[in-house]
C-alpha cells in the first residue's frame, strides 16, 4: 500500500515546528547562524496563538521604574511560580528579556512609548514594577508580526545572495507534524501532511526545535484555538523526551460559558472590583458560603456590609467575590456540581443590577465592546455566565535550561515557548509568556544550529519508520466504523472538564484516569470522512491521540502530587506542602503507556537564594533547607 | 432554545461546487463560525473551513456571507433576518483550494516583495527613542491582522486576474505607508517604489478596502492618499524634474521612479487597460461562468465615492505639480475612452433595496 504513497522530501539543517513566538525566534536564529531552516506550521503564516496574547511582554527594561532589574524580576518569577521554577531557566529569563525586546525594535516593532521616548511598561498582577511592554491590546499581535517580518527581510537578504526567497529559510504554512523520526536514539526528520492537499511530507534533519504551543483544547471551556492540542508535547514523548510539571495548568475563575461566541472569553477581574457579584441559578449570592476561615477576619459576612466596602473600604470588610482566584474558582464549582449552575455549566456575574448602565460602559468599555459585537450581550442589561476557564500549560517538555535540548532519551530535539516546561513552575506570571518565547526561542534555535554542526555524520530516516507514519495518518479515513472524531474530542473534554479541571479531588481523578483508557480504546478506532484534500474531522482524528496522551499526563500527575500549588488545586490537600516543593514529577512512555516518575528540584545557587528574605523564604522551603540558607547567610555575614 | 435556520454553503474544489443546503440548528448569541462547527460536528464533518482565535484577531475566518466579505467570527447570527437564508461562498478573489478555504499565497508572495524595514546603522538596540504621537500614525496599520478581506474586494484584481503580477494591494500599501511613516526607517524611497512596483497608481480611491477592514483601519485616508500625495509631490514636482534634467544631463535621472517608469513593464501606464474606475463590479465572463454554474456570488456594484478632497472641501488643484495640461480626469487618468463592453459598471438603482 505504501509504496503507492507519494511523499515529498525535503532536507534542512534545521526543522522549527511551530510558528508561534517561540517558532519564528528560533527560526530566525539558526538561520542567522548559516543553517537551512525549515518553519512549520499547522496555520497560516502570522495566525498562530501568540496573536490572541493581549497585556504584554514582561522585561526588566527599567523605563518606567528604574528601580527595576532582572533580580526583581527573577524574584518575581519565582514568587508566581511558588519556587517549583527551574531557577536557571527564570535567571536567564529575567537576564535577556530586556536584550530580546530591544532586537524587536531593530526587526521594525513599534511598541507604545514613554514621555522620553522609550518604550512604555505597565503594571500587571505579580510584578512589583511596571514591566510589561505593550501595544495597545494587541502585544501578541505585534509580536509575530514582526518576527514574520523578520523572517521576510532575511529571505529578501538570500534572494539577493541566492537568486530564491527559500534559499535558506522557508516557511511551510498549513502543515501538520505527526511524527518525529529517529535513527537510534537521535532525531532524523519530522513526517508530516500538507492541510490543504492531504499529501505527506518528510523533512529529514537532524535537529528539530518544538515550539507547538499548549493544550488547552481538551478542555471544555478554553480560550485556546483548535491548534492547541498538545502535538509538540506528544512527539516529544513519543520521540523519549520528558514532560514535567504537566498537573500545572492556569485556569481562570471567569471565563464566559455562554453564548457559545464568546465561550472561553476572559472576564476580567475588575469587573468584581467594580461591583460585579456571583449569583447561582436559584439567584443567591453564594460566595458568602465560601470564604475559608483564614480570610474570615479581612471579609464581609453580610450583603450589606459587603456593598457598603465599595463606597468606604476602610470602615467596612471586602465582598467576598474578591477572594482569591482559586477560592473563587472553588466556590463556582461547587455550586456547578451541586446542581445550581446554570445549563452552560456556569453562574451568573451579575453587574447589570448594581451599577447604572453608563457607569459600567465607563468604567468597563472594552468588555461592554467585546461582548456587545460578538455577542450581542448587553452586559449592562443582563447578567453574564461564567465559569473556570483553561488557559496556558505551565508543564511541558523537559529541557536544560541553557541550551532548550530535551532530556530523555533521545538528541537533536528542543523546546521553546509553551511547549517546554518548567520556566513558569507551578504558576505563570501575565506578560512572562512573551518574553520567555523570545529568551528561550532563541536559544533554542541557537543551540540546533551548533548541535547540527557538531554532528560528524547526518543521521538517516528509516523507511519503515515513514510508512508506519503513513499508515497512522491514513488509519481514520480507511475505517468507516469508529467513531466521529468530534464525538470523541466532545467526550475528551467532557472527562478533562468535569474531573480534572480547577478544583481536584482523588476519586475524581482516579475516575478520569479509567474513562481516558477507555477513550484511548475509542480514539484509536475513529473514523474520519470525506478525502485528504482539507478535511478537517481527519486533521482532528490525528490530533486526538496526541489530546489524550496529554491528558493522561495531566491526570497521573494530578492525581499523585498531594497538595495545592499554583495551577493545581487539590481539595483533599488544599494546602503548599515544602516537601512537594522538592519534587519535579516526570512523565515519559513505555511503550504507549505513561510512566511517572518523581524528580528532585534542581538547587538554587546562593547568589540567587540569597536575594530572597528568610521570612519568604520559610513560607515554602523545609526546615532543613532553611537551616542551610541560615548557614549561608551566617557566612556570608562573615 | 435554539431554531432551526436555513444555510447555503458552497462546497467544492478548484474543479467547481456549487451551494449546498444546510438546516442547522442556531443559538441565541452565536456567530457564523459557530454554526459552521456546529456543521462540522454533525451533518458535515469535512467541511473545510479556516479560523483560529474566534475573536477578530487573527484574521483566518474570512469568507463572503451574503456576499459581503467578512470574518466568520465577527458576523453574528441575530444580524440576519429569522428567515434570512444565510449563504457562505469563499473569498472570490482567489482560488478555491476547497469549501471555504481559499489559496491565499498571492498575498504572502507581495509580503516578500515589499521591502522590509531599514534599521538605523548607528543606533543600538535598547537606544532606540521614539515618541508616542510619532509611532502612532504608523501602529494604526500595524494593527491589520492580515484577513486579506480589503484585497479581495479591491477591484483591481477581484476580476482581474492579469492585475494581479503588477498590484500589491492595499494591505501592502499600508505596509508600505507604514514604513514610510515609521520615524526610524531608513529607506527614503517608500513612495516611490509603491508607485513604480507595487502597483499604487492603478488605486482609483474607491475606499472598497477600507470599509471592509474589520480593524477599522483608514487605509484610503490614512494610508494610500498620503503615499500617492507625496509621491506625487516628489514625481511631478516640475522644479526637482528640471533639476535632475539640468544637473544631470546625460545620466539616467535619479529618482527611482522616474527610471523605473521609462524601464518597466510592470508600470501601470502599459498594463492599465483592464483597469476602470470608481466600480468593481465587472461583469467578466468566468464571473457569469460561475454564475451559470449555481454560484450566487450576490454580485453588487460598490457604490461609486466622491473623489478626495482638500480642507476647503475642493478637489484639490494639482495643475502646477501635476504631469499633464488641465485637471485630471474625474474618471481617472488612467482610463481611456470608450471603456470595452466587458468592463462596464452597471449598478441598479434598487441595488440596495434587496
Ligand atoms: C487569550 C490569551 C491571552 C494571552 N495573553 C498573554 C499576555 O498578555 N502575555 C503573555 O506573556 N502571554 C499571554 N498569553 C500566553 C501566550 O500567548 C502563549 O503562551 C504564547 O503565545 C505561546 O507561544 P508559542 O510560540 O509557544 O506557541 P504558539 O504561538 O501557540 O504557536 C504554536 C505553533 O505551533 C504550530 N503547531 C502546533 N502543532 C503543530 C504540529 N503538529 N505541526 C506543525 N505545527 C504545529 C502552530 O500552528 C503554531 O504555529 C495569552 C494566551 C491567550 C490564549
Ligand atoms: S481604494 Fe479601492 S482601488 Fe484603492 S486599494 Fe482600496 S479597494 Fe483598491
Ligand atoms: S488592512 Fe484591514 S482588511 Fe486589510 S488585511 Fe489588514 S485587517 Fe484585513
Ligand atoms: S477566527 Fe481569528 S479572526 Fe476569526
Amino acid at each position: 500500500m505504501t509504496t503507492t504513497t507519494r511523499i515529498e522530501r525535503h532536507h534542512y539543517d534545521v526543522v522549527v515546528i511551530g510558528a508561534g513566538g517561540a517558532g519564528l525566534r528560533a527560526a530566525i536564529e539558526a538561520r542567522l547562524a548559516g543553517k537551512k531552516t525549515a518553519i512549520i506550521s499547522k496555520s497560516l503564516f502570522g495566525k498562530a496563538h501568540t496573536v490572541m496574547a493581549e497585556g504584554g511582554a514582561a522585561a526588566a527594561m527599567g523605563n518606567v521604574n528604574p528601580r527595576d532589574n532582572w533580580q526583581v524580576h527573577f524574584r518575581d518569577t519565582m514568587r508566581g511560580g511558588k519556587f517549583l521554577n527551574n531557577f536557571r531557566m527564570a535567571e536567564l529569563h529575567a537576564k535577556e528579556s530586556p536584550q530580546r525586546i530591544w532586537e524587536l525594535e531593530t526587526y521594525g516593532a513599534l511598541f507604545d512609548r514613554t514621555k522620553t521616548g522609550k518604550i512604555s511598561q505597565r503594571n500587571f498582577g505579580g510584578h512589583e514594577y511596571p514591566r510589561l511592554a505593550h501595544v495597545g491590546d494587541r502585544t501578541g499581535l505585534e509580536l509575530i508580526r514582526t518576527l514574520q517580518q523578520k523572517i521576510v527581510s532575511l529571505q529578501q537578504e538570500d534572494k539577493r545572495e541566492f537568486g530564491s526567497y527559500d534559499a535558506r529559510i522557508r516557511v511551510f504554512a498549513e502543515t501538520t507534524v505527526t511524527e518525529l523520526l529517529l535513527d537510534g536514539d537521535r532525531v532524523a526528520g519530522a513526517f508530516g501532511y500538507y492541510r490543504e492537499s492531504g499529501e505527506f511530507v518528510l523533512f529529514e534533519a537532524p535537529a528539530v526545535v518544538l515550539a507547538t504551543g499548549g493544550v488547552g483544547r481538551s478542555y471544555k471551556v478554553t480560550s485556546n484555538s483548535w491548534e492547541y492540542t498538545g502535538d509538540g508535547h506528544a512527539l516529544a514523548l513519543r520521540a523519549g523526551a520528558n514532560l514535567i510539571n504537566m498537573e500545572f495548568l492556569q485556569f481562570h475563575p471567569t471565563g464566559m460559558v455562554w453564548p457559545p461566541s464568546v465561550k472561553g472569553i476572559l472576564v476580567t477581574e475588575s469587573v468584581r472590583g467594580d461591583g460585579g457579584v456571583l449569583r447561582n441559578s436559584e439567584g443567591k449570592r453564594f460566595m458568602f458560603d465560601y470564604v475559608p476561615d483564614v480570610f474570615r477576619k479581612q471579609y464581609a459576612e453580610t450583603e450589606e456590609e459587603a456593598d457598603r466596602w465599595y463606597t468606604d473600604p476602610d470602615n467596612n470588610r471586602r465582598p467576598p467575590e474578591l477572594l482569591p482566584r482559586d477560592e473563587v474558582a472553588r466556590a463556582i464549582n461547587s455550586e456547578v456540581k451541586a446542581g445550581r449552575g446554570t445549563p452552560a455549566g456556569g453562574v451568573f456575574l451579575d453587574i447589570a443590577s448594581r451599577k447604572s448602565a453608563d457607569e459600567i460602559r465607563r468604567r468597563l468599555p472594552s468588555m461592554y465592546h467585546q461582548f456587545k459585537e460578538l455577542a450581542d450581550v448587553d452586559i449592562t442589561k443582563e447578567p453574564m455566565e461564567v465559569g473556570p476557564t483553561c488557559h496556558y500549560v505551565m508543564g511541558g517538555v523537559e529541557v536544560e535550561p541553557d541550551s532548550g535540548a530535551a532530556v530523555g532519551h533521545v538528541r537533536g530535539l528542543f523546546a521553546a515557548g509553551e511547549v517546554s516546561g518548567g520556566m513558569h513552575g507551578s504558576n505563570r506570571l501575565g506578560g512572562n509568556s512573551l518574553s520567555d518565547l523570545l529568551v528561550f526561542g532563541k536559544r533554542a534555535g541557537g543551540h540546533a544550529a551548533s548541535y547540527a554542526d557538531s554532528l560528524p555524520e547526518r543521521p538517516k530516516v528509516a523507511v519503515q519508520a515513514v510508512e508506519a507514519a503513513v499508515e497512522t495518518a491514513l488509519a481514520p479515513l480507511q475505517r468507516d466504523t469508529g467513531e466521529s472524531p468530534y464525538t470523541l474530542q466532545q467526550d475528551l473534554q467532557a472527562v478533562m472538564g468535569d474531573l480534572v479541571g480547577i478544583i481536584r479531588r482523588e476519586g475524581e481523578l482516579a475516575d478520569a484516569l479509567v474513562r481516558l483508557a477507555e477513550l484511548r480504546e475509542r480514539v484509536a478506532k475513529v473514523s474520519a470522512a470525506g478525502g485528504r484534500r482539507y478535511n478537517p474531522g481527519w486533521h482532528l482524528a490525528l490530533d486526538l491521540r496526541n489530546m489524550l496522551v496529554v491528558s493522561e499526563c495531566t491526570a497521573k500527575a494530578a492525581l499523585e502530587r498531594r497538595e495545592s500549588r499554583g495551577g493545581h488545586t487539590r481539595e483533599d490537600h488544599p494546602a503548599m506542602d515544602p516537601r512537594w516543593r522538592q519534587v519535579n514529577l516526570v512523565c515519559s512512555l513505555e511503550g504507549d503507556a505513561v510512566q511517572l516518575a518523581r524528580k528532585p528540584l534542581p538547587k538554587m545557587r546562593p547568589e540567587l537564594i540569597a536575594l530572597f528574605d528568610r521570612a519568604e523564604l520559610a513560607k515554602y522551603l523545609t526546615d532543613e533547607e532553611l537551616a542551610e540558607f541560615d548557614a549561608l547567610a551566617e557566612e556570608a555575614g562573615n | 432554545m435554539g431554531s432551526k435556520r436555513q444555510f447555503r454553503i458552497w462546497r467544492g474544489d478548484e474543479d467547481g461546487g456549487d451551494l449546498q443546503d444546510y438546516m442547522v440548528e442556531v443559538n441565541e448569541g452565536e456567530v457564523v463560525l459557530d454554526v459552521i462547527h456546529r456543521l462540522q460536528a454533525t451533518d458535515a464533518p469535512d467541511l473545510a473551513c479556516r479560523w483560529n482565535c474566534k475573536a477578530g484577531k487573527c484574521g483566518s475566518c474570512s469568507m463572503e456571507i451574503n456576499g459581503k466579505p467578512r470574518l466568520a467570527c465577527m458576523t453574528r447570527m441575530s444580524t440576519f433576518e429569522p428567515d434570512e437564508t444565510v449563504s457562505v461562498t469563499p473569498l472570490r478573489t482567489f482560488p478555491v483550494i476547497r469549501d471555504l478555504v481559499t489559496d491565499v499565497s498571492f498575498n504572502y508572495e507581495k509580503a516578500r516583495e515589499t521591502p522590509a524595514f531599514a534599521p538605523p546603522a548607528d543606533v543600538p538596540p535598547g537606544d532606540y527613542r521614539m515618541q508616542q504621537v510619532d509611532v502612532e500614525r504608523s501602529q494604526e496599520f500595524r494593527k491589520c491582522i492580515e484577513c486579506f478581506l480589503c484585497q479581495n474586494v479591491c477591484h483591481v484584481i477581484r476580476d482581474h486576474e492579469e492585475n494581479k503580477p503588477a498590484f500589491s494591494g492595499p494591505r501592502f500599501f499600508i505596509r508600505a505607508a507604514e514604513l514610510d511613516m515609521h520615524p526610524l526607517d531608513t529607506r527614503t524611497d517608500r513612495k516611490e517604489y509603491a508607485q513604480a512596483e507595487m502597483g499604487l497608481g492603478y488605486c482609483n480611491i474607491t475606499k472598497c478596502c477600507t470599509e471592509v477592514c474589520p480593524e477599522h483601519i483608514k487605509i484610503t485616508d490614512n494610508g494610500i492618499i498620503p503615499m500617492k500625495e507625496r509621491a506625487v509631490d516628489r514625481r511631478y514636482d516640475p522644479l526637482v524634474w528640471l533639476g535632475s534634467k539640468i544637473f544631470r544631463r546625460g545620466e539616467t535621472p535619479q529618482t527611482s521612479v522616474t527610471s523605473a517608469r521609462a524601464a518597466g513593464p510592470a508600470t501601470p501606464s502599459t498594463t492599465r487597460g483592464g483597469v476602470h474606475s470608481h466600480a468593481g463590479g465587472s461583469h467578466d465572463p468566468q464571473a457569469e461562468a460561475q454564475a451559470q454554474s449555481g454560484v450566487n456570488w450576490h454580485r453588487e456594484v460598490p457604490h461609486p465615492t466622491a473623489p478626495a478632497v482638500d480642507e476647503r472641501g475642493k478637489l484639490p488643484l494639482t495643475e502646477l505639480t501635476f504631469d499633464r495640461a488641465a485637471a485630471p480626469s474625474p474618471f481617472g487618468d488612467d482610463v481611456t475612452f470608450p471603456l470595452p463592453p466587458e468592463h462596464l459598471n452597471f449598478a441598479h438603482p434598487e441595488q440596495d433595496k434587496h
